[in-house]
């Protein structure tokens, strides 16, 4: 086949290749990425590679997550390890405003420390 | 300055140019896709420490990076011949990345530590890149050598071609003795027994046999401008636009 | 770099919701009108389904087969900087292909088989990489113009339903302004060049304009199809919408380098604020789609050759008892 690329060209390919046919390739595992920018920060979820070992998968993550920006470290986790909450339960998550016990905001005490201390000076 | 920087320079510098120009070719035809992202990256790797080293030659007076790289013919040119033979099977890639990238490693390693401080820094500036270089290149030597019985042989025949070629990387230059007295460089000799101790129990590991002999016998010739059928050809596609007009500004 | 992906609106197998539970149908489409996105585990439309996968996988061969033009100049970039660029260039849309796939494969469809749905000729991919990049300057206008299109496209397509596609094109469209700045900077230079380096762009950009016109497919019928498309967040803007402003962007870009487009007929109607141009050939457009441009055969082959000569790679390093695991997010 001629073509204008020399790598297609020097390869010499047929176009209808007739030994071509379709196989089963098999499949590799997949391995959920996990992104550090910098020590001290979270990791973060940052997409999939397919490898069939860690060893592997970590060497894929490295060059298909990181060859921008910054990277303190990676993890890589197999996907069927993963337990998860469904996201028809995403309703067990709501917090309803009777939970104000929980939020920093629904302390305020400053009222009091102020009347305490006009109280004090007018003594 | 120094001749014998320079002709250490230039060898190191069309070394990692014409790898980096040689693997980019698998760019979008690798044989898996993170595969192919991961060796693109390594031959963006390798081709930019060439245009570094290029500019620590320019710094010593010679043209520009560009100029160096793209208007030379191939007897000019310094590379081992190991690097400059076609991409060949997976199996013929794989394996000159693990030979080559081991033999580097161990280069810029002794670099570090050179008299010439603008080599030293650079060497230490690409430390990190190398090492994922030699990891990658381990990994799939293991991986493929304790493959399945195709992979292996596919390997081992692989291994045995490249071989003598890879001997040719630790030919000596003309001013062998001069890079040692002034402490710029501890000699090929030396650097191809640490390549030895380093790769043969790697090889070993892989399932694989090391080739017989450690005198090469052919792929020899690069460092003073002999070169194989190949490398010419390569030096025509690579500078094919840049030679429409060399003065314009692409 | 990405392609449109071609659905007909008058596919009489798309009917879109027959037989779906209308419960769960309509707590679906209030999530997506709430602004919220669908993720993997949750119940969708088997339609919804359907065309995501299509259309991501679509997108998902359009960056493996969109790395073939370009590919043609990766061995012969002038200089250090273009060679450098070129090969991240290429690699990026390698990179795209994997994230794409990555985002079809929550959907249910195994990587492995999309591949071969592309070698096997029964899956599309963008028309526009049917066609020959014939010297340097052909990779310098497609590496601008196609993957400017192509960020209007993704661009409309990340305000999507689906989530992993969001977030796949998210990183997409970050990753493809550096390819819009290296495609612009290398025309500029070219442009403002040698008279040699100038000649060649315009040959390119007229040889490109009619496939770029094409870009964006024809004009969207108005139908039931296209509107659910539309209110389940799949379909996220009009072909012609999206042309319009491609148009508006980069034809007065064009233009200021004193470079001309082979379309008399184009120029922006001052009242009407909308460009007016010569329609494009659609027969053509479909020919191509059909298998009959100028590079169908051989993109394919190329991509066949890549997959046979990888084979023992792969076997070598699966393992059989190994089974297509969908990605999580």
């Amino acid at each position: 086949m001629k073509s204008l690329d020399p790598r297609i060209a020097r390869a010499k390919i047929e176009l209808d290749n007739p030994d071509f046919s379709l196989e089963n390739q098999g499949h590799f595992p997949t391995y959920e990425v996990f992104h550090q920018k910098k020590r001290g920060a979270q990791h973060q979820h940052v997409g999939i590679v397919h490898a069939p070992n860690p060893e592997m998968a970590m060497l894929y993550a490295k060059e298909q997550y990181t060859r921008r920006g910054k990277t303190a470290n990676l993890w890589v986790v197999a996907s069927s390890e993963i337990f998860a909450t469904e996201y028809f339960d995403e309703d067990m998550f709501e917090n309803t405003p009777d939970k104000k016990h929980r939020d920093p905001t629904s302390y305020k005490v400053m009222d009091k420390i102020k009347a305490f201390k006009e109280n004090q000076q007018n003594q | 300055m120094s001749e014998y920087i320079k002709e250490l320079l230039y060898k190191m510098a069309d070394d990692q140019l014409i790898i980096g120009h040689r693997n980019s070719e698998w760019t979008g035809l690798g044989p898996l896709l993170e595969e192919d992202i991961a060796f693109s990256s390594m031959a963006q790797d390798k081709v930019g420490q060439s245009q570094h080293l290029y500019q620590l030659l320019h710094e010593l007076g010679a043209s520009d990076p560009d100029t160096v790289a793209f208007t030379r013919n191939a007897k000019q040119f310094h590379c081992c011949q190991l690097v400059e033979l076609p991409i060949g099977d997976y199996s013929f890639s794989i394996v000159r990345h693990f030979l080559f990238d081991f033999a580097e490693a161990l280069r810029f390693e002794a670099l570090s530590n050179s008299s010439f401080q603008p080599l030293a820094q650079v060497a230490r500036k690409f430390k990190g890149e190398i090492k994922y270089h030699t990891l990658h290149a381990n990994t799939w030597m293991q991986q493929l050598g304790n493959g399945n019985e195709e992979s292996k042989a596919k390997m081992q025949s692989a291994l045995n071609e490249a071989w003598p070629y890879a001997l040719g990387i630790f030919e000596k230059g003309h001013f062998e003795n001069q890079l040692i007295e002034n402490k710029v460089f501890f000699g090929e000799e030396a650097l191809k027994q640490q390549w030895l101790d380093l790769v043969s129990p790697l090889i070993k590991k892989a399932g694989l046999k090391v080739p017989h002999g450690t005198k090469n016998t052919k792929g020899i010739g690069g460092r003073v401008g002999i070169h194989t059928e190949y490398l010419q050809p390569l030096l025509n596609e690579m500078t094919e636009v840049y030679a429409i007009d060399p003065s314009a500004d692409w | 770099m990405y392609g449109n992906a071609y659905i007909d609106p008058n596919d009489p197998k798309n009917k879109l919701i027959a037989g779906e539970d209308p419960a769960k149908l309509q707590a679906f489409e209030e999530t997506i009108l709430a602004g919220k996105k669908i993720e993997p585990q949750d119940w969708m439309p088997v339609n919804y389904r359907k065309q995501l996968v299509r259309m991501i996988e679509q997108h998902a061969h359009s960056e493996i087969i969109g790395a073939l033009p370009e590919g043609t100049w990766i061995t012969r970039a002038p200089g250090f900087r273009r060679k450098l660029a070129l090969m991240a260039k290429v690699q990026d849309e390698v990179g795209h292909a994997q994230l794409l796939y990555a985002a079809a494969e929550t959907l249910g469809k195994s990587r492995e088989d999309m591949i071969n749905d592309l070698i096997s000729g029964k899956s599309k991919y963008s028309n526009v990489f049917n066609y020959p990049a014939k010297t340097w300057a052909d990779s310098a206008v497609i590496a601008w113009l196609i993957d400017a299109g192509a960020i209007v496209n993704q661009l409309a397509n990340s305000k999507g339903s689906y989530g992993p596609y969001c977030r796949a094109l998210e990183r997409i469209c970050y990753e493809e302004s550096f390819h819009l700045k290296y495609g612009h900077d290398n025309v500029v230079h070219l442009a403002t060049g040698t008279k040699k380096q100038r000649a060649m762009v315009q040959d390119a950009l007229n040889r490109w304009w009619p496939p770029i016109m094409h870009f964006f497919g024809p004009s969207d019928k108005e139908s039931v199809h296209t509107e659910i498309l539309m209110r389940w967040k799949v379909k996220m803007a009009s072909n012609d919408d999206m042309r319009q402003q491609f148009l508006d962007m980069y034809v007065p870009k064009i233009w200021d380098l004193g470079l001309t487009l082979p379309d008399k007929k184009l120029r922006k109607n001052p009242e009407t604020k909308k460009w007016m141009y010569t329609e494009p050939d659609w027969d053509e457009f479909k020919r191509v789609i059909n298998g009959d441009g100028p590079c169908n055969a051989e993109r394919l082959a190329v991509r066949r050759m890549a997959e046979q000569r990888g084979r023992w790679v792969r076997k070598a390093i699966v393992n059989p008892k190994d089974s297509y695991v969908k990605p999580f997010a």
